[in-house]
């Protein structure tokens, strides 16, 4: 054994914008086994296995075509229908399940907080990491749907947008991880807020450009749109639509505000984070 | 620092007792408030020393205050006191799991802490696939448990089941297979909280055996909290004692323990305040201290809203390393009944004429029941030391660790064949 000998201090202060970001590095395989840890044990003892990452997207996709695309007649600009909703679930879904899961981190991780040590940012990274995972299986299927109009000779073409996947993905992963990590911190000591997530979030789909285009939207309620465009959400669905569909309201100044917001949630998110860990077992 | 592996330099945690509720959000801001005005928080000046038993005014409680100490590099430490002194608490802060109010402490090496066995086992995974996720949340690298993997199944003992998911374990194998994990580790400190206390009786020895072995033949630092005085005994060099939140004592673990013992004696009983019947038990006789024939008085406190019919009370009383030397019940020592009709409340006095106990610490059970079934047991309920009771006629000291009774009427004679 070689003896490491590095000095270490503990103190009731530090500094909330420290990262750790040397010691998240060496606790770096933990990362990856919590996040096999998450897909594994997802589904273990199932029949279908896997294939149960397929048939939430396909069955919302078919719900969605009846109702919002049939029963109530929503344009999708144009585009067939269960691809526009895919497009949109697909994208959102990421979003989503990294807020939520994020949003709990502390107290559904507070039997292992309690008792040992490791750098905290490592479990909601796990969180993003696995839920990517979760979202490429899932993209799989829209690229599937994608290829099945395109041989029906559907009419969309992508557009050089698609390019900005990569962009998308991040900034859906980023904001979703430093708006939990804000949510996540400000309940460990009262969980008012932890309500207002579950239902919040399937409010926020709403109003954000899920099962709607956002022209739709700006043609119909021309007030009250800016709802829906400030929403920083809807900038990225609309790039991931307009890339890969080639329909969509995109710029880059609206893109770049996505951006903007989502940095800020992001410091934001970890400074609370940080200043929350040091303490939050004795309160939670 | 020259071989200082941990130092602690004014240590205080401070807690808030009772609910969090609307009621909390106000004094937050207040404390928010005095804050930016750069004032002292208002509510840690008016904490007060963490005794449990008394009540307090204030919400917020020192469960440590101004802890200082210093443990050199390749000593085992116990840590003792009684419940509530503040022993977790201080372990917690050591392995960073919550911060300090105040103070700092700063150390040389890595730190492996085991509060608890087999933090981070996931039910649905394999004893492989826990072996290297727990391995990971303690801070191992995957290519040092891949290194140790065959050692740790070994010293677990669960070969067979290794592919088999956690949750079809059986508990005793559960926690053999956590304790292995953490055995393995390679750190340079090495806390542990009483974990030993599951397992069965091999496991545990082997479990102490391990710990021993990390300590003295591999010159880690190791701090052990256990109530187990035999433990501390055999494991730690040196033991630090808490009191309220408060270093009592730091010095070789004899003397420490001898102290801790004489503090549980000291106390004018231990009051029990949660919902069991057993209110309040104490230990009293004729003389301040108690010797080698002394007359002892064990009185227990109690209280019950049914009445209990056909009390019975058993006394079972164990020395410092927790084996039983004599386990007493009413029931077989007189037929009659200690009392004829049921009892709500009140005190029953237990007199042991002429202890032949030897010097030393002894801790007390009580079993408390009616004539049916145990209502409520307390373990370690009460402790006390015989001291300076050198009974025997001749001048041959007695050797502790093989006596604990001394026997009045007792004779050698020699007979012709």
């Amino acid at each position: 054994m070689k003896p490491d000998n590095h000095e270490w201090s503990i103190e009731a202060k530090s500094s909330l914008v420290d990262l750790k970001l040397t010691e998240v590095w060496a606790y770096r395989d933990l990362l990856i086994l919590l996040v096999r840890r998450d897909f594994v044990s997802f589904y273990k003892q199932t029949i279908l296995g896997p294939l149960w990452f397929f048939i939430q997207p396909l069955f919302t996709t078919i719900i969605f075509t009846f109702i919002f695309g049939n029963l109530a007649g929503i344009s999708t600009d144009g585009l067939p229908k269960p691809l526009f909703y895919m497009a949109g679930i697909t994208a959102w879904n990421y979003f989503a399940d990294c807020l939520t899961k994020t949003s709990t981190v502390f107290r559904d991780n507070a039997g292992i907080f309690g008792k040992v040590y490791f750098p905290r940012l490592i479990m909601p990274l796990s969180i993003v990491v696995s839920n990517l995972v979760r979202f490429g299986v899932q993209m799989l299927l829209f690229v599937l749907l994608i290829a099945y109009y395109y041989f029906t000779g559907a009419n969309f073409n992508m557009s050089w947008a698609i390019c900005l996947f990569p962009v998308v993905v991040i900034l859906m992963a980023l904001l979703g991880l430093g708006t939990g990590m804000i949510i996540s911190a400000m309940t460990t000591k009262y969980r008012d807020l932890a309500f207002l997530v579950s239902f919040g979030v399937q409010l926020l789909m709403y109003a954000t450009t899920v099962i709607y285009p956002l022209s739709e939207a700006m043609n119909k309620y021309p007030k009250y749109a800016w709802i829906i465009k400030y929403n920083p959400m809807t900038p990225i669905i609309e790039t991931f639509r307009f890339g890969f569909l080639g329909e969509g309201s995109f710029s880059w100044a609206s893109l770049g505000y996505a951006t903007g917001i989502t940095l800020l949630f992001l410091i934001l998110g970890i400074i609370i984070f940080n200043k929350v860990e040091r303490n939050f077992v004795d309160t939670v | 620092m020259s071989n200082v592996a941990i130092r602690a330099e004014d240590i205080s945690k401070a807690y808030q007792l009772g609910q969090i509720g609307t009621g909390t959000i106000s004094r937050d801001l207040e404390r928010w408030y005095a804050r930016i005005r750069g004032k002292e928080d208002p509510f840690l000046r008016i904490g007060e020393a963490n005794d449990r038993s008394s009540k307090g005014s204030s919400d917020i409680v020192w469960s440590l205050k101004d802890i200082n100490f210093e443990i050199e590099q390749g000593d085992a430490v116990g840590i003792i006191g009684r419940n509530g002194a503040g022993k977790s608490t201080l372990l917690k802060i050591l392995s960073k799991v919550t911060a300090p109010t105040t103070g700092k402490i700063t150390g040389k090496g890595r730190i492996a802490s085991l509060l608890e066995v087999g933090t981070g086992f996931h039910p649905e995974l394999s004893g492989r696939e826990n072996i290297f996720l727990n391995g990971a949340i303690l801070g191992m690298r995957k290519k040092e448990i891949q290194r140790k993997l065959e050692e740790i199944v070994d010293f677990a003992g669960i070969e067979r089941y290794l592919d088999t998911p956690v949750k079809r374990y059986s508990s005793g194998m559960y926690v053999r297979l956590a304790f292995a994990v953490a055995a393995h580790l390679e750190s340079e400190i090495l806390i542990v909280d009483e974990v030993l206390a599951v397992g069965d009786a091999e496991f545990q020895k082997k479990c102490l055996g391990k710990m021993g072995e990390v300590s003295k033949g591999e010159g880690r630092t190791v701090l052990f909290v256990s109530h187990n005085m035999g433990s501390i005994a055999k494991l730690c060099s040196n033991a630090l004692l808490l009191e309220n939140g408060q270093v009592k004592l730091y010095a070789n673990t004899s003397k420490t323990i001898i102290e801790y013992n004489r503090i549980a004696s000291l106390s004018s009983g231990t009051e029990y305040t949660g919902i069991g019947i057993i209110k309040k038990i104490k230990i009293t006789s004729e003389h301040n201290d108690i010797n080698y024939g002394s007359s002892i008085i064990i009185s227990t406190f109690f209280q019950m809203d049914i009445p209990i019919s056909n009390i019975t009370l058993g006394l079972v009383i164990k020395d410092s390393f927790g084996t039983s030397l004599i386990g007493v019940n009413n029931r077989h020592y007189q037929s009659q009944p200690i009392h004829e009709t049921p009892l709500k409340q009140g005190v029953i006095n237990v007199k042991i004429k002429n202890i032949n106990l030897i010097d030393g610490n002894y801790n007390i059970d009580i079993f408390l029941g009616n004539s049916i079934i145990d209502l409520e047991i307390i373990e370690n309920a009460v402790s006390f030391t015989v001291s300076n009771s050198y009974i025997n006629k001749t001048n041959h000291p007695l050797d502790p660790s093989i006596n604990k009774l001394f026997l009045d009427n007792i004779a050698w004679e020699y007979e012709k064949i």
